[in-house]
């Protein structure tokens, strides 16, 4: 990944932090993140906040990362199908791979990412826990 | 409608591997003149050039490869560089193609290149990751090891893949891979080599996957009318298809299989008349084991489900019922994404030629190639013949 300055991630305000996405207005589909163009044809949306819940479609431990996140390996990552019908991919934090299963609840909580090289700036998002 | 066929002429490739006493530029250049000479042309009879590539910028610091290109044969015809992460070799292959089609050229040098080991395994590891979604997958901590090990579980919780299963595909690429001379990993290897390496993404181990490659490959593409006046044996390009698929892999209807393989198979088949029973061999891309086992599926080389079965019976290699990387793949011979589109028009060629040696299927007639940009937003499928179509 890229390495994100100030003002990248305060245009990401509300879909990265506050789990906004949209709702097309003419077929009623939800989307996170948001969609530009509905398949259905709509081009009219509404702002839609997702509850955060849902369940684990597949995951698997990382032990090679990327640069920024080298320091946190071993970690989590997984799909996550939302209940309100989307599908969203991110950490799966607070659990060993060994004790995860496909099918399981879990929710989105907020939580530290990592450090920006020397300025040490911290970066935050969206993570999964599971709901045991 | 097509109108014009087009044919493959010339071919070059480079060592694959750490090609440490060699540049960007310098692996471009001795693919590029290794073709021409195949071709058996002087360098001002190509009217155009297109150089796939994915990171020359990150790794290497050089963006504009169309100028490198052209600058190395001393031209000024047009030149262009194309992206499509790990499938920007075939999308300039397709563009060389398209080009000779609308009659726009007649004679055409398609490049891949990718010099990756000047950069540490993290920055290399960053830098691929550009082909995913920055945000929902980058920004996440996400791998391509990771994206693919999502695949790899989602698949075998619906069809029940095998480790040992997963493992036979590395096996036998290393085992193709031992027999040509270009390919990164000479050498085989076990089942128990691939199990007892370390673990990367589980289920993935660091044999499961496609490892850090520098290389080059080049082709020469030309009318088919006047492909016998350069060369004895042209391969013809009989079909070709491309499809896309969302940039991100959550947002795909199924994760067990690749979309935009089915759908570019369907495009590649039909131009070419051609139904999977008449082929005779198909490189696909095995950046990680799984991905040669969604392909076969995708392909029609088999089943739903049933490409564990195929490769554990040993009828993937390349004297098996259906040779499948005979090159070594992307596992064994080696990926440097932006060429690697490009080696397995270069494998599929010698192959229908009966230049591969060791590893050459007998009497094959026809090839395909098959290569996927990222966990599956772009696919490209080629399909080869010996005989004009």
């Amino acid at each position: 990944m890229f390495e994100e300055s100030a003002v990248i991630r305060w245009r990401k305000y509300t879909d990265r932090y506050r789990l906004i996405g949209n709702a097309c207005k003419a077929c009623g589909e939800t989307y996170y993140p948001a969609k530009e163009q509905c398949p259905c044809g709509g081009k009219e949306f509404a702002a839609q906040q997702f509850s955060g819940k849902g369940r684990l479609l597949t995951f698997t431990e990382v032990k090679a990362a990327p640069e920024v996140f080298e320091s946190k390996t071993p970690y989590v990552i997984g799909i996550v199908k939302l209940d309100e019908g989307p599908k969203v991919g991110a950490q799966i934090c607070d659990a060993n791979a060994g004790d995860l299963k496909i099918g399981q609840r879990v929710e989105a909580v907020f939580r530290k990412f990592y450090a920006s090289g020397e300025t040490g700036v911290l970066h935050y998002g969206t993570k999964f826990r599971p709901v045991f | 409608m097509v109108e014009r066929k087009v044919a493959v002429i010339g071919v070059g490739i480079t060592r694959f591997g750490e090609v440490w006493e060699k540049g960007l530029r310098q692996l471009l250049a001795e693919a590029e003149l290794q073709a021409l000479a195949d071709a058996r042309i002087n360098p001002e009879k190509v009217d155009m050039i297109f150089t796939g590539n994915m990171c020359g910028g990150e790794f290497a610091g050089q963006e504009h490869l169309g100028g490198m290109a052209s600058s190395i044969l001393n031209l000024n015809v047009a030149s262009t560089r194309v992206e499509g992460a790990c499938a920007s070799g075939s999308l300039a292959f397709r563009q060389g193609l398209m080009a000779i089609e609308s009659g726009r050229a007649d004679m055409v040098l398609v490049n891949g290149v990718e010099k990756m080991t000047d950069v540490s395994t993290e920055h290399v590891t960053t830098g691929l990751m550009g082909a995913g979604d920055e945000e929902w997958e980058g920004f996440q901590g996400f791998t391509f090891p990771g994206l693919y090990a999502l695949m790899a579980k989602a698949y075998m919780n619906k069809f029940g893949l095998s480790r040992k299963q997963l493992a036979a595909v590395a096996v036998k690429n290393h085992f193709h891979g031992a027999r040509n001379p270009i390919a990164q990993y000479r050498k085989e290897i076990t089942l128990d080599d691939v199990y007892k390496s370390m673990m990367v993404a589980e289920p993935l181990t660091l044999l499961d996957c496609s490892p850090i490659t520098d290389g080059a490959a080049s082709v020469v593409l030309c009318n088919a009318e006047t492909a016998k006046q350069y060369c004895e044996a042209p391969v013809y390009v009989a079909g070709s298809g491309q499809a896309s698929d969302t940039l991100a892999l959550a947002e795909r209807s199924e994760l067990h299989h690749v979309k935009a393989t089915r759908l570019a198979k369907t495009q590649a088949f039909a131009q070419a008349k051609i139904t999977v029973k008449d082929l005779d061999l198909v490189e696909v891309h095995d950046c990680f084991t799984i991905a040669e086992i969604m392909a076969m599926e995708d392909l029609g080389l088999c089943g739903n489900g049933k490409a564990g079965r195929l490769v554990e019976q040993g009828q993937t290699y390349f004297d098996g019922k259906t040779p499948v990387n005979t090159s070594g793949g992307l596992k064994a011979c080696g990926h440097p994404v932006g060429a690697t589109g490009v080696k397995q028009v270069v494998e599929v060629v010698q192959q229908l030629q009966g230049k591969a040696g060791k590893r050459q299927v007998k009497g094959a007639e026809i090839g395909v190639t098959h290569n996927v940009g990222g966990s599956g937003a772009t696919v490209v499928v080629n399909v080869f013949k010996r005989g004009l179509p």
